[in-house]
């Protein structure tokens, strides 16, 4: 039979939670790491009890640990994360240049075909690969020097490269965002990269349609329409039908179009979820009411989905990573929020519950379908 | 034999005991023991130091005697008690926060 496994990363630790197929059920381990920050945790698709873990805190840094047990157990692995050659400045927040300085990793992504080679985007904005399994990480630098890395500025939550996304057609395409810099396109595997802004605007820059500076709250598509992208922007939800090259808006009816996450169906390419949030100051959902919305036409009508979420005096967030589908016949739907409640829809978001309530607030989420 | 104290999210991540027992091959320094900490414990590389820098961290903190040793030069002798095991070099995770 299938079972789901959801992958937690928070303030405090790391969760996993188990379910069979039913997902009726729920099986909670963890804290792994307790104490530390983890911002992201994921499974390789090509094996499924690697896992790979981002454990950082203002203390001691950054640790990455692997797992070849389903999470089980666990091991660090390397953690030095060295800028490629002389790396630079970027832009400080009063407009000085300032050195490149690694803080922490946001986002592991392991290859699609090979469980010893994993993606890491880090702040400061940059793209890091390991082909050992994690033991040591290389930059591909051509994302900062191609794309205008110096005159990169951070936003508020710092400069970070938060999404990596792999196309699954073989040909060596991907993409990156950071906030506060943009969405960035590869066709040879990471070596070269150029920005793929068009379309995007953004008053709060001084040319609202520049090729670079927007913030991009994360990228997600479908593996059987790789040319279909769908973004979160710091405000707008946005879509392009050509792999990035241009992006068109298809906020519609959403109560707000600021939010964090943005996720796509498993089964339907054009059914997108994302989560209203009311303000880029006023992080918490539209009238103290948590509510997923659903689009069937790939954006530009909404339905809400509530049922079984709080809908009075419900003020959490739910932040970027922190949102994720499983790949069951019923496509399920899963989210974390910043007052440590995981809910879960085995229906698509018709119905929600909460499979875990009270962990620490929850930074990123990831599923993993086993068969 | 330098007797290291490790605060106890380091404990958790070196898999070891509160107190460890080094030898240092050259004279004993803060530097010379953290090199020694890091070689026996990989796993703790980049997390007293960074390793970009070499620097300490900014929250962690060497304490030695009762008296704070973060600000001494790396490469200076560590008091003889220390180096006589009759004292542990502490390494602290700093108080922050409110």
């Amino acid at each position: 039979m299938s079972k789901v496994r959801v992958l937690v990363g928070t303030r405090k630790g790391a969760f996993v939670i188990t379910s069979d197929g039913t997902r009726r059920d729920w099986s909670v381990s963890g804290p792994h790491f307790g104490g530390w920050e983890v911002y992201h945790l994921k499974g390789s698709p090509a094996d499924p009890d690697r896992l790979y873990a981002s454990q950082s805190s203002s203390w001691f840094g950054q640790v990455v640990q692997r797992s070849d047990d389903g999470g089980e157990t666990w091991q660090p692995v390397g953690n030095e994360f060295a800028y490629s050659g002389v790396p630079g400045t970027h832009q400080w927040y009063d407009g000085t240049p300032h050195p490149w300085e690694f803080a922490r990793v946001w986002h592991l992504e392991p290859s699609l075909d090979d469980p010893d080679t994993a993606y890491a985007g880090v702040e400061d904005a940059a793209l890091f690969r390991t082909t050992d399994a994690g033991r040591s990480w290389q930059e591909l630098a051509g994302l900062r020097t191609q794309c205008s890395g110096h005159s990169w500025q951070p936003g508020a939550g710092g400069m970070c490269l938060h999404t990596i996304l792999l196309d699954p057609g073989g040909k060596g395409r991907m993409y990156a965002a950071i906030s506060a810099a943009g969405a960035f396109r590869s066709d040879d595997g990471g070596e070269s990269w150029r920005p793929i802004n068009r379309g995007l605007r953004s008053p709060q820059l001084p040319d609202e349609d520049a090729e670079v500076g927007h913030c991009v709250h994360r990228i997600a598509g479908h593996p059987g329409r790789p040319e279909l992208l769908f973004m979160q922007k710091h405000w707008d939800v946005m879509r392009s039908d050509d792999g990035g090259e241009s992006w068109r808006e298809v906020s519609g009816d959403l109560p707000s179009d600021f939010g964090f996450p943005i996720e796509v169906h498993a089964h339907e390419p054009e059914t997108v979820y994302v989560v209203p949030i009311k303000s880029d100051s006023e992080h918490y959902p539209p009238e103290g009411r948590l509510r997923v919305y659903r689009s069937r036409t790939g954006g530009g009508e909404w339905e809400p989905l509530a049922e079984g979420l709080p809908q009075q005096n419900c003020y959490v967030n739910v932040l970027r990573d922190a949102m994720a589908v499983d790949a069951l016949e019923s496509c399920g739907v899963y989210f974390g929020t910043t007052g440590g409640q995981v809910y879960a829809s085995s229906d698509a978001g018709d119905t929600w519950s909460a499979i875990v309530r009270d962990l620490p607030a929850v930074l990123s989420l990831e599923v993993q379908t086993l068969r | 034999m330098i007797r290291v104290v490790l605060p106890p999210h380091l404990r958790v991540l070196a898999r070891t005991e509160r107190e460890i027992e080094l030898e240092l091959p050259v004279e004993a320094t803060q530097r010379a023991v953290i090199d020694a900490l890091e070689e026996r414990f990989p796993s703790l590389r980049g997390t007293i130091r960074d390793p970009a820098t070499m620097r300490r961290r900014p929250f962690v903190r060497f304490f030695g005697c009762g008296e704070d040793l973060s600000h001494d030069d790396p490469d200076d002798p560590l008091p003889p008690a220390i180096i006589e095991g009759r004292e542990p070099y502490l390494v602290v995770g700093a108080m922050a926060g409110g």
